[in-house]
């Protein structure tokens, strides 16, 4: 019989490789000089979807707890809410030094012209308390403040929603199924708010 | 013929060229995929001959013409271009072709030919865009021109680039080449060349009409409603320093065609 630690710590490595896998990829592909002829765009682009995946498994958590009875999902909750802020931050990052060369004048022109780069700084930003107060110490000293705090993620995945969407050229396949999953991530807590 | 052709330096600029790798692995062709990479990998088994084109509306001799008959009488030059991308990228690219002016005069308008419509081959088994569900675009791809800007010396007709014939991904074997505008006017893998005497339909208008205009001249002052035009990014570019220039009226070539629109609005006709 195995125990229960080392399944534990296989589980949590696994999930701890596969969630920085995606950012591997593009470190591969970046030393192999294999991103094709823009890859500066290209680098943004897949640090965004990657954030976004990661979100919403985030946001997965819990329903698939619920419904499936998963209760060892809990404890990777944080690293999967860390590696979306991760991801995010360093699309940001990528945005800013990749795209706009640290240009502050352009940053402003970004800023005003471009809604859905507001929308996904405001994401971000909102965002960010939530990375900051994830340790347990943290959470243990705001008690009941923290759970209320972390709300934040519901406005945040709606600004990273309409951050998507709003870039839609001609396709919109994607940011469909994004919002499928997203619908019916807020839809089951709402399912299950109305029952209790 | 290919080899045949000299560059024609008056009309050629002098900047950089993009590196032959880059033009032929970032393209915008949405029939074989939306991203940039998509075209290079999902086009190279297209058919491209033979090929016919449609020549047809107010012309004194329309019909449907084989490529070869379509090319003959023509001697190709190379000249290198700048192209902007409506999403604000550009490169510069050294293209074979010629004059679309001398291939309209061939097939006589008449006086009520005032517009040029281009389409692109409609064939969903090929081109697997025009099977997705979920694009807004309505195939075939169409674009258009303005007599005088089809007429004007710089709209070329390209057949091929960097001394080679043009690979499937950008627009074999027949695309069009109008160097002030934004990139999707330079319709690719042209089946049809329509005459007529009013405004044609063309594709990202009826898409998003409050987004792509019908001239699409590119207009550093005449932001997309999503994003500043007034830069661009000139590909290849490195990480560390985004190659960022600033995006000049008509993509340089004002002095050639800024009078084609004397008197327009340029901010209500984008």
């Amino acid at each position: 019989m195995v125990s229960v630690a080392p399944m534990r710590l296989f589980r949590w490595w696994l999930f701890f490789l596969l969630l920085l896998l995606p950012l591997g990829m593009l470190v591969e592909g970046l030393l192999t000089n294999d991103l094709g002829a823009d890859p500066a765009k290209y680098i943004v682009k897949e640090l965004g979807f990657w954030a976004l995946c990661w979100l919403w498994l985030t946001l997965a958590v819990t329903p698939l707890r619920k419904f499936f009875g998963w209760r060892w999902l809990m404890a990777y909750r944080r690293m999967f809410g860390l590696y979306a802020f991760f991801y995010a931050v360093l699309h940001l990052l990528a945005f800013a030094t990749f795209l706009l060369g640290w240009r502050w004048d352009m940053l402003m022109t970004e800023l005003t012209k471009r809604p859905y780069i507001v929308m996904g700084s405001l994401a971000l930003l909102l965002l960010l308390p939530l990375a900051v107060t994830s340790t347990q110490k943290m959470q243990r000293r705001l008690g009941r403040r923290w759970k209320k705090l972390h709300l934040l993620i519901y406005p945040a995945s709606l600004l990273v929603l309409f951050h998507f969407v709003w870039q839609i050229r001609s396709d919109f396949f994607q940011q469909l199924i994004f919002a499928i999953l997203l619908a019916i991530l807020l839809g089951y807590r709402l399912y299950l708010k109305r029952r209790s | 013929k290919l080899a045949e052709a000299g560059r024609n330096a008056e009309l050629s600029t002098r900047e950089t060229l993009a590196p032959y790798y880059n033009v032929i692995t970032h393209n915008n062709f949405y029939e074989f995929g939306t991203d940039k990479r998509d075209p290079v990998r999902n086009a190279q088994e297209f058919k491209t001959d033979p090929w016919m084109v449609e020549i047809s509306g107010e012309v004194a001799k329309p019909g449907n013409y084989h490529l070869e008959d379509i090319l003959a009488p023509h001697a190709l030059e190379d000249r290198v271009y700048r192209l902007r991308c409506v999403e604000a990228w550009s490169m510069v690219i050294p293209w074979l072709g010629f004059p679309l002016a001398d291939l309209i005069k061939r097939f006589e308008p008449t006086s009520k030919a005032k517009y040029v419509q281009f389409t692109t081959l409609l064939d969903k088994e090929q081109m697997p865009g025009q099977r997705g569900f979920f694009s807004t675009i309505k195939w075939p791809y169409v674009e258009g021109l303005r007599m005088d800007e089809a007429m004007h010396p710089l709209t070329l007709m390209a057949v091929g680039l960097y001394g080679n014939a043009l690979p499937p991904q950008n627009g074999a074997p027949l695309r069009l080449v109008v160097p002030w505008k934004y990139g999707f006017k330079s319709i690719k893998s042209i089946v049809r060349i329509h005459f007529s005497e009013t405004m044609p339909a063309t594709s990202w208008n009826m898409t998003a009409p409050d987004e792509y205009g019908f001239y699409a001249n590119v207009n550093p002052e005449v932001d997309h409603p999503r994003w500043s035009q007034a830069t661009e990014r000139r590909l290849p570019s490195s990480l560390l320093t985004p190659n960022i220039i600033d995006t000049l009226p008509f993509n340089g070539y004002a002095d050639q065609v800024a009078h084609l629109y004397k008197g327009m609005d340029l901010t209500q006709w984008f």
